[in-house]
């Protein structure tokens, strides 16, 4: 564990000259894939609005396929069909079933049942206490978690939606992610911060942030996304366990997906990234809602001809450099595809990573696309264009692979 | 608001069991549990609750600790001055001496399961709670000796063992976890109570309302402590805040105001405030004090203030001075007794700088130690359920 920590120690601090180089041509880059994609105005145009107006359903289409794949290679039993925030319902059960210092706070989490229906019923059979409605006092009840936590419980906490969580951002930098180093080991703070983030349905900009590339640089803490039923019920009960605390970001336009998961108990594990295509010819990183787009994305390179791997990174602090190396070393080109912003996100740090360990493999710079450094509008057409969208992630792909 | 108190009653013993003829008397006994009362300086002033009577039962033995502990604390906060002026303690260096009757007083009405919990002018609240001066003095020249074995500093003393919860440097931060270690004490039904203590600058931050009211409304086992030593650092207390009565600050919350320079006055109000918590939930001490020095040391500490008025409060108001006065007054030490004991202190103080100075700065390595916990020794499999499983460390 140490050995990967002095890495990314190192990873971090940067040399300027090949990032400006990279960003330079993948700016450039970008803005031609993006009028490759006006030019075909009709026809893509009309595939960009089935493609945003029916996202759910293609969603469901492209888990159902994986899932029917991975479960004819598994001999485990047939396991039962849930929706994602089923799945990280079950997870956070099963995981105060067992340990009763479990608790979960947040704003309406107790009798209204979670706004996203992560906790419901889970009130009614743990109690008022252990499932606790708090006022809307971020910053408080946030240290209320980590001071509960220092006492030797392991509490959850939920933002309603992540950028609520910047009111509490003092406490979750100051005393969540420090208290163990500052204290000299004396004390340990096992809480889960949890929450939907991410550009939903026409939100806002306030109710649209991303704010895993703000939190990515404090040190002490580990960030997880999940983006299936599956890992979210692996990852949720992982950083329930996790004497560290962890920041586990949920998006909020996936939590209607559904997948077959198994029966038995399986617990993931926080710091390996999930291959979801193994290919040759690329590399595409990814995470949380980006990681549809890529698959939508891949089909359509699959057909003209090209073997992306495609690897959901799912741990966001510390990355999993093992898992992504053995790629850029088979495939020796990288596309990140996110959906943080351009400036700072966690493709940013990513990129400043593989440059900082994977450069003799590289055949091309990295590309990363990222949405675009606005706040999110409310129209329904910018917002699509805010986010990165399958039509560019294919012209990149055809662009790197020249 | 005047500082400057009369300094009568307190100096007549209302009862004394044990005679006090020079022939009986042993030079500051170690055991002897006679009850004496002493009456505190001034009344207590309760906003929604009664607030406890003045008579404070107290013992020669409790005396001569009150004594010998303050006088180490002012002792060690001295000597911390002369460090931080020869460089070798850095950065924020926020010292106590003037307030160290609070500490004294709060620990002799709980016990080490209670937690503590403060901002960063902690040293005589760590010491006061068990623990050394050598791990002090360690962790402010950030040796690896200290208390948080050199990587927190002054503003981050903890020891979990007795319940102290630190040291925390951003103002106002430690009240939410207060609350937090009180919803834990409440979540394991143990019967113990959570002080949680700020400054007269912290009561004006929301977080403090924000905490106070799920308090409230959960019935936790919180006393929130303002020590009011009226000067957020350089700003004074009546331009800081509106209403300055931060013990009425709580509304629908009970206060009592406290003389903090007078050691068995906090103890009342401790004891009160505990009982109080245990049944009816949170309550806040406002603790009138005073800080000699200024807010830090970069801070001369006179440009907000007289130098008239900071002795003028050492004159009267002393938290030792006034122990002093009873101990002759009672008759339990001479005054060269008394000496002695503060020569004995700066002895364990100077001889605690020494060991200190012995230990070694961190190396290289522990900069990365304690940033993480180790996994948790579970079965994980990975991500593709196939063929990775490894049981973690």
């Amino acid at each position: 564990m140490a050995s990967i920590f002095q890495t990314i120690g190192a990873a971090t601090s940067l040399s300027s000259s090949i990032d400006t180089n990279t960003s330079r041509r993948s700016l450039s880059e970008r803005k031609a894939s993006f009028v490759v994609v006006r030019s075909d105005a009709a026809k893509i145009n009309t595939r960009l609005n089935r493609i945003g107006g029916r996202i759910d359903h293609l969603i469901t289409n492209a888990v159902a396929t994986k899932a029917d794949t991975s479960a004819a290679s598994t001999a485990s039993k047939p396991g039962h069909e849930v929706l994602l925030f089923e799945a990280l319902k079950e997870g956070l059960e099963e995981e105060m079933d067992r340990d009763a210092r479990v608790c979960v706070m947040g704003e309406d989490v107790g009798h209204y049942g979670g706004s996203y229906k992560v906790t419901k019923g889970l009130a009614p059979k743990f109690g008022d206490l252990r499932v606790l409605d708090t006022p809307i006092a971020e910053n408080a009840f946030t240290g209320m978690g980590i001071g509960a936590a220092m006492m030797g419980l392991r509490p959850i906490i939920e933002g309603m939606n992540m950028g609520f969580l910047l009111l509490a951002f003092n406490q979750i930098s100051n005393n969540c992610g420090m208290l163990h180093y500052t204290s000299g080991g004396q004390f340990k703070i096992p809480v889960v911060i949890r929450g939907p983030g991410g550009v939903g349905r026409q939100l806002g900009a306030e109710h649209s942030q991303r704010l895993e590339s703000y939190f990515q640089s404090i040190p002490g803490i580990q960030m997880v996304a999940c983006s299936t039923p599956y890992n979210a019920k692996g990852l949720m009960k992982a950083a329930i366990r996790s004497d560290n605390p962890v920041i586990l970001f949920e998006h909020v336009l996936l939590y209607n997906l559904k997948e077959t998961i198994p029966d038995e108990e399986y617990v993931l594990n926080l710091e390996e990234a999930e291959m979801v295509r193994p290919g040759q010819h690329v590399t595409i990183l990814t995470y949380s809602r980006m990681r549809y787009h890529v698959m939508q994305a891949a089909k359509t390179l699959v057909n003209k001809g090209y073997d992306p791997e495609v690897i959901d990174i799912r741990s966001l602090k510390p990355f999993d450099l093992h898992t992504i190396g053995n790629s850029v070393k088979k495939t020796h080109r990288v596309l990140i595809v996110e959906e943080c912003m351009r400036t700072g996100g966690i493709g940013a740090s990513l990129t400043a990573a593989i440059n900082e360990n994977f450069q003799d493999y590289l055949d091309a710079p990295i590309v990363c696309l990222s949405s675009q450094d606005v706040p999110t509008p409310y129209a329904g057409t910018l917002e699509e264009w805010t986010v990165v969208q399958p039509p560019q992630i294919v012209a990149a792909v055809e662009q790197l692979c020249q | 608001m005047t500082l400057a108190r009369r300094s009568s009653g307190f100096l007549k013993p209302l009862s004394t069991a044990c005679s006090s003829s020079f022939l009986h008397r042993r030079p500051y006994s170690t055991d002897d549990t006679t009850t004496i009362t002493v009456e505190t300086s001034v009344p207590f002033t309760g906003h929604n609750c009664e607030p406890p009577s003045r008579s404070v039962d107290t013992n020669p033995k409790e005396l001569m600790t009150f004594f010998t502990d303050m006088a180490l604390m002012r002792r060690m906060e001295i000597a911390a001055d002369s460090l931080y002026k020869s460089k070798l303690i850095r950065g924020f260096c926020h010292l106590y001496d003037g307030q160290e009757a609070v500490s004294i007083g709060m620990e002799a009405a709980i016990t080490k399961k209670d937690c503590i919990i403060t901002a960063y002018r902690d040293h005589c609240l760590f010491l006061g709670r068990g623990g050394t001066l050598l791990e002090s003095f360690a962790e402010l020249m950030g040796r690896t000796a200290g208390c948080s074995n050199g990587k927190g500093g002054s503003m981050h003393f903890y020891k979990k063992e007795a319940c102290f919860y630190g040291g925390h440097g951003i103002v106002g931060a430690q009240v939410p976890l207060g609350c937090g270690l009180a919803f834990a004490q409440k979540y394991r039904k143990e019967g113990h109570v959570t002080f949680t203590m700020y400054g007269d600058g912290a009561a004006n931050q929301g977080q403090l309302f924000e905490a106070l009211n799920m308090a409230a409304l959960w019935d936790l086992p919180a006393i929130l402590v303002c020590e009011n030593n009226h000067y957020g650092m350089g700003t004074a207390e009546w331009r800081a805040a509106k209403s300055p009565a931060y013990y009425k600050r709580g509304d629908y919350v009970p206060g009592l105001k406290v003389d903090g320079m007078d050691a068995f006055a906090v103890k009342q109000a401790c004891k009160f405030a505990k009982e109080h918590v245990l049944k009816n939930g949170p309550i806040i001490l406002e603790m009138d004090t005073y800080r000699y020095h200024g807010h830090s040391m970069s801070d001369p500490g006179s440009t907000y203030r007289t130098r008239d008025e900071i002795s003028g409060v050492r004159q009267e108001r002393d938290p030792i001075e006034r122990i002093r006065k009873l101990i002759l007054a009672h008759d339990l030490a001479t005054e060269k007794e008394l000496k002695d004991i503060e020569k004995q202190a700066r002895k364990e103080v100077d001889e605690a700088i020494v060991k200190a100075k012995e230990s070694p700065m961190p190396d290289e390595p522990e900069l990365f130690t304690n940033v993480y916990r180790k996994g948790f020794g579970v079965e994980s499999f990975g991500a593709d359920r196939k063929e990775l499983r490894t049981t973690l460390p």
